[in-house]
């Protein structure tokens, strides 16, 4: 349906080159969407583990995972419910470190990441590699704030950010895709914003 | 009507300890699918919130707790996407009920609020998501606050238009009486709780321990399944809560209101 709502103008906008169809730009806000309890989760208790089609499993600590090359990420955010949050700034270390340590499988095609409350989510592997995936612990400078995902969580920020895990705990390489929590739920299995791959069927 | 999602997982992996409870029998296909919506109806609950009763000819029907989405589109073609929670109890009069909030500077709800008429029409789809829906299958505690309480009157509705009789008890949170969306519709079920100002008799606080011992301590057959829905602020102070009380956090469904 594409007619127009009689007396909507919407509110007062300028062009926003970055905002993809659907969103709203959601300015300073940030609004928290997880359908789970926060976890009391404290960095000395957090681990990232990477394993299935590897050829090294391996299990990183706090200390370990910031051992690696520092990366950080400036941009936009884009949340399947409609907001979108331009320019912000996260630090911690490409996903492709990480990968580069366990050596994937050339049989490896998809990745389900795992959040220690259980949560999980399913991406395609070239999702997550060429510079284009995190695992941050910071926002703007400061520690990730627990309810934002803290004390570390997956960064996948060119699709919807269900997709970028809070409280990362695991990414399970596959050789098919497996829907995750989400996915299960209606959404859709990849979920890029700028084709609005909101659900199922879209 | 549900199925129960399942995990295949080879290798380690955390154990899935959140429970998807079930997908409903709408296929994805009628609820990804954009309708013209008729609003029939609109009903003031509060100073700041009204209803809005909209005719949707191929609704495929829904469970109590999901959501849709909603589509305003300007002139110049500019449109406007909002996620709403289903106030209404499923029903076959081919209706649905939105509650909403007049939020300031909201321009989705601002229309609602003082420009729709009777007649309008606006773009919806769904119903979405099934994780905070409630099939009316087990013991229900429902906690909100404001316009959280939304979600969690479709259940309340639904538990008495079916006659159910699996256990559901409502603890609702508003600034003052004035403020609690469905007052004249709440009912033995339902325990308010008043932030600012309260009617005489009753104390005036936030949400507490106190008011969820005695709901906990009912354990029925099962345990609780608990749904909290409110602002952000709102729903990790009920969540913890829960949790502090003993309610598993596997059994404690949120729906965060940004």
């Amino acid at each position: 349906m594409n007619s127009t709502t009689r007396g909507f103008a919407g509110r007062p906008r300028a062009a926003r080159p970055g905002l993809p169809p659907g969103q709203y730009d959601a300015g300073d806000d940030w609004p928290v969407l997880s359908a789970e309890v926060t976890p009391d989760l404290a960095p000395a208790d957090w681990t990232f583990r990477i394993g299935g089609l590897v050829t090294e499993p391996r299990t990183w600590d706090w200390e370990q995972a910031h051992a690696l090359p520092a990366s950080a990420y400036s941009g936009d955010i884009h949340c399947v419910t409609g907001w979108s949050k331009f320019g912000v700034r996260f630090g911690g270390v490409s996903l492709d470190a990480f990968l580069d340590a366990v050596r994937p499988l050339p049989s490896a095609t998809h990745a389900v990441a795992y959040a220690h409350t259980g949560y999980t989510t399913n991406l395609p592997l070239a999702d997550l590699t060429g510079g284009r995936a995190w695992i941050v612990w910071e926002y703007d400078g400061q520690p990730l704030a627990p309810e934002h995902g803290g004390p570390a969580r997956l960064l996948v920020p060119h699709l919807y950010f269900w997709k970028s895990a809070k409280w990362i705990a695991n990414l399970e390489l596959l050789d098919h895709d497996e829907p995750g929590f989400w996915e299960q739920n209606g959404y859709h299995p990849r979920g890029n914003p700028w084709q609005e791959q909101r659900y199922s069927g879209d | 009507m549900t199925e129960t999602a399942t995990h295949t997982q080879g290798g380690f992996a955390p154990p899935v300890r959140f429970a998807v409870p079930g997908r409903i029998a709408v296929s994805e296909q009628v609820a990804t699918r954009w309708q013209t919506a008729t609003l029939t109806e609109i009903r003031r609950e509060t100073a700041r919130a009204a209803t809005f009763r909209l005719a949707v000819p191929d609704w495929a029907g829904h469970l109590p707790g999901q959501h849709l989405q909603l589509r305003l589109t300007a002139a110049d073609g500019y449109v406007a996407q909002r996620h709403y929670s289903i106030a209404s109890a499923p029903d076959d009069s081919g209706h649905i009920e939105l509650t909403l909030d007049h939020v300031e500077g909201g321009e989705v709800s601002g229309w609602f609020h003082t420009v729709a008429r009777v007649g309008d029409q606006v773009a919806v789809r769904g119903p979405l998501s099934g994780f905070f829906a409630w099939p009316g299958d087990r013991p229900a505690l429902l906690i909100g606050a404001g316009s959280g309480v939304v979600p969690l009157m479709s259940m309340v509705r639904h538990h008495r238009a079916r006659g159910l009789s699996v256990p559901l008890r409502l603890l609702v949170s508003a600034r003052s009486p004035e403020e609690l969306i469905y007052a004249r519709e709440l009912g033995p079920e339902t325990t308010p709780v008043f932030t600012r100002s309260a009617p005489a008799g009753l104390p005036v606080g936030r949400l507490a321990a106190a008011h969820l011992a005695p709901l906990l301590a009912e354990r029925p057959p099962g345990g609780w399944e608990a749904y909290v829905c409110g602002s952000n602020a709102f729903a990790e102070h009920a969540s913890r809560l829960l949790v502090a009380a003993g309610q598993p956090v596997d059994r404690i469904r949120i729906e965060r209101f940004g």
